[in-house]
């Protein structure tokens, strides 16, 4: 202030060394600390977005691959004798193998003429499981034996990470599971047109597969899962929550209960999730007798985990509602709950939804609570039929299903974890797009 | 108005719920994560090849799951428990108390237990069971006394062995795993190179003695996995002078990245364990909870799917995937066929 009264003076003479035209040393000084503060936040942010790409990256480059398979698209022919023979065994489905390796094995011998001869079991290890596609197809189109059906089946996991170039060559000693001779037969196949890459629908309508069938494992169920979870937490935790901090915000006397009720509220968002899973084990499965893996169970427990973040979120968007407004209301003859619930109720539901929308995305990617309840491991095998059976019936999560593969010995797994965190990502990204879309569209600034 | 009415709603849902908890239709597994693999091969057929459900198989650990198991009796409890080690009496007496007193034990096979490092890394070759010991123990007797184990590098422990840093990862205690690592390599080891009768000599009890010997060191030589073999694996990636203990399936599936050393001279392969060549083997179970027989649907047609000759017989889709296919595969067929508990077994 003084400088600027001192120069605005018009017959002050200039003091010496505070010309406003050159810079003096202290404001050399403070200029270059603000710089050097500016450098400080763009490294920050360099680092945070170098991490960001490098994330990013690795995610896309381990992952993508799970989005494809290395099919084979070939004409076969199943007799009624031969299905009559697989169907009378204990394990159908290999049977039906058999039938499709021999098949392809005397294909490939006849094409190959003078070539060396391709063996059975080579023919198997290039082969994914198809036994259970090809009895599911024939039994239920029992009209097509005896007739050249044309099959699109996968390709074992190796097969499939040797033409992503995962796998190489020189990698392959002793291994059972696929040896170098056999990618003389793929690479064949390939030529031919016989074995082509295609986008893996089974990955993302498919269900859970077993340790040796990487080819037939999808994420499709544990979407389905976590989807009725979300349902049951939206329909329990938004009710709840918001009720809660209504009556919290405006209508609850301060005192000291109320005060203890606040500081709860605040320490149960900190609690870590494994904490509400092992309640949930407690409470719903061993006093509830509600049944183990199921949505149901799932839901309740996030609830809980989600509720003191709706609260919180909730509350803060009541508080900013300017007082006027209800007063407002209450001044031209509102009953208080008339002024809340027709006044400051829809000038607060933008923050309520974001709220919501964001401790969802929370509950969508826990892991923790739900290998308490049963929902890690060999689950998620079948689509519910309907709500009841969505709620009750055994299934798993995304994030649980991702944990699941990554623990698998076949590195196929490994890959397929890495596509199911991508399918994760997307959706966690749609919900956090909508949150700041509905902030934007709603939101009112006073 | 309208949140009201929805949370009335939402707590009516919430008080219902346990009323619309129909009788289950699949069959409940948990334990061991060893055997996992290999219930969810078989659970994966058991929906495909037959009208019932797909069981639901969880993981956890052989103690997890049994300890669930023994819970009680119900539809809420689990019907099966996976183990990588046979029960204990401790768990069969707690079973007991809660209720499961009848208890098949079904034995499925073996799996033998694998020492393999970095494909890149250091030649390991051949161990002995006295290697190991040398090399994890924390104490060691030395001139009538227990010392602190010196041992720094594996050329320190043999001669043969390449002169790297001991960097061993082992199955956690919470694994069935660690046990028989325990018994096959450590105590074996601790007897071959005669330090159990040192110790017994210095005046320690035999169980004294015994204990001593599988304690493992602590100052960071060897590590404690308590996850799964990928996260043996994961480590071995990133330290190429590591070396994990692995199932032998495990194994095999990653040959691309792990290479395998041999125990007491003994390459490890289904046929070497098989024969009982292979030293450091195991058989794997599950029990099933004879009361929920007839209850559960399939719960019976499950278990003798599982031991069946295509199944788990030589050439089945567990052989192939790294089980050594049991011997007496008949016998258990057979058990499972007339129920036969584990106190009818022993009378």
């Amino acid at each position: 202030m003084t400088d600027a009264t001192a120069s605005a003076a018009p017959d002050a003479a200039p003091r010496r060394g505070k010309s406003i035209v050159t810079q003096d040393t202290n404001t050399r000084k403070r200029n270059a600390a603000e710089k050097r503060f500016q450098t400080y936040g763009m490294i920050a942010i360099g680092i945070g977005v170098f991490f960001l790409v490098a994330l990013t990256w690795s995610i896309l480059r381990s992952g993508l691959p799970a989005f494809t398979e290395t099919a084979v698209t070939v004409e076969f022919n199943l007799s009624q004798e031969q299905f009559d023979e697989a169907e009378s065994q204990v394990l159908k489905t290999a049977a039906y193998e058999g039938f499709f390796v021999r098949a392809l094995q005397a294909q490939l011998n006849e094409e190959g003429a003078g070539d060396v001869q391709v063996e059975e079991d080579a023919v198997g290890r290039i082969m994914g499981n198809v036994g259970s596609q090809i009895r599911e197809f024939y039994r239920a189109n029992q009209d097509q034996l005896g007739q050249e059906v044309s099959f699109t089946v996968p390709a074992s996991s190796r097969v499939d990470r040797y033409l992503n170039g995962a796998l190489s060559r020189e990698d392959l000693t002793n291994s059972r599971f696929l040896e170098p001779e056999d990618l003389d037969i793929v690479d064949r196949l390939v030529d031919s047109g016989v074995m082509a890459n295609a986008f893996d629908w089974t990955f993302i309508t498919g269900t859970d597969s077993g340790v040796d069938n990487p080819g037939g494992a999808g994420i499709g169920a544990s979407v389905i899962g976590s989807f009725f979870m979300m349902f049951v937490v939206l329909v329990l935790a938004l009710p709840i929550g918001v009720a809660a901090s209504i009556y919290l915000e405006e209508f609850a006397p301060q005192n000291k209960f109320t005060d203890l009720i606040e500081v709860n509220i605040s320490n149960l968002a900190a609690v870590p999730s494994i904490v509400f899973g092992i309640l949930g084990l407690a409470v719903f499965i061993q006093f509830a007798h509600l049944p183990q893996s199921a949505p149901l169970v799932g839901g309740l427990v996030l609830t809980l985990m989600t509720l003191p973040t709706i609260i919180i979120s909730t509350r803060a968007s009541l508080k900013s509602v300017p007082p006027s407004i209800r007063a407002a209301a209450l001044g031209v003859g509102a009953s208080q709950m008339q002024a809340v619930f027709h006044h400051v109720l829809p000038l607060a539901a933008p923050g309520i939804l974001t709220g919501t929308i964001i401790g969802l995305a929370q509950a969508l990617g826990e892991t923790a609570p739900l290998l308490l309840i049963g929902m890690v491991g060999f689950v998620a095998r079948q689509y519910p039929d309907g709500l009841a059976s969505g709620l009750l019936d055994p299934n798993s999560a995304m994030p649980a299903q991702i944990y699941t593969w990554a623990a698998r010995a076949d590195p196929a797994f490994y890959e397929k974890a890495w596509g199911g965190i991508i399918v994760l990502l997307v959706f966690l990204l749609f919900m956090n797009a909508l949150a700041i879309f509905l902030r934007r569209k709603f939101e009112r600034r006073w | 108005m309208k949140s009201v009415t929805l949370t009335v709603s939402a707590l009516a849902i919430a008080a219902a719920a346990p009323a619309f908890a129909q009788s289950r239709e699949n069959v409940q597994v948990a334990g061991s994560s060893t055997v996992l693999p290999y219930a969810s091969i078989v659970a994966e057929a058991f929906g495909e090849n037959t009208d019932f459900p797909t069981p639901v198989v969880e993981s956890g650990g052989s103690s997890a799951g049994l300890a669930r198991f023994c819970e009680g009796v119900g539809e809420n409890t689990i019907d099966i428990a996976n183990a990588s080690r046979a029960i204990r009496d401790g768990e069969v007496e707690t079973c007991a108390e809660n209720g499961v007193d009848e208890i098949i034990e079904v034995r499925i096979g073996y799996d033998g237990i694998v020492f393999a490092s970095q494909q890149s890394g250091p030649e390991f070759g051949a161990f002995e069971p006295s290697d190991w010991y040398s090399a994890l123990a924390a104490e060691i007797p030395q001139d009538g006394e227990m010392a602190a184990n010196p041992n720094s590098t594996w050329a320190d422990v043999n001669g043969d062995l390449p002169e790297v840093e001991i960097s061993a990862f082992i199955p956690g205690t919470k694994h069935g795993t660690r046990e028989v690592f325990e018994e096959n390599v450590l105590l074996q080891g601790c007897e071959d190179t005669g330090a159990y009768d040192q110790m017994v000599e210095m005046g320690m009890s035999e169980d004294d003695a015994e204990a001593a010997c599988m304690a493992v060191r602590t100052d960071g030589a060897s590590v404690d996995i308590d996850g799964d073999y990928t996260e043996t694996l994961a480590r071995i990636e990133s330290n190429p002078d590591g070396i994990g203990v692995f199932g032998l399936a495990f194994y095999e599936n990653n040959t691309d990245t792990l290479k395998v050393a041999t125990m007491g001279g003994v390459e490890p392969s289904t046929e070497t364990i098989a024969s009982g060549e292979y030293p450091v083997s195991r058989p794997l179970f599950f029990y099933i909870k004879k009361a929920h027989i007839g209850v559960i649907p399939g719960l019976k047609e499950y278990a003798s799917f599982f031991v069946s000759d295509e199944i788990a017989g030589p050439g089945g889709p567990l052989a192939n995937y790294g089980l050594v296919p049991d011997p007496e595969l008949a016998d258990t067929q057979q058990k499972i066929e007339n129920e036969t508990t584990m106190s009818e077994e022993q009378s």
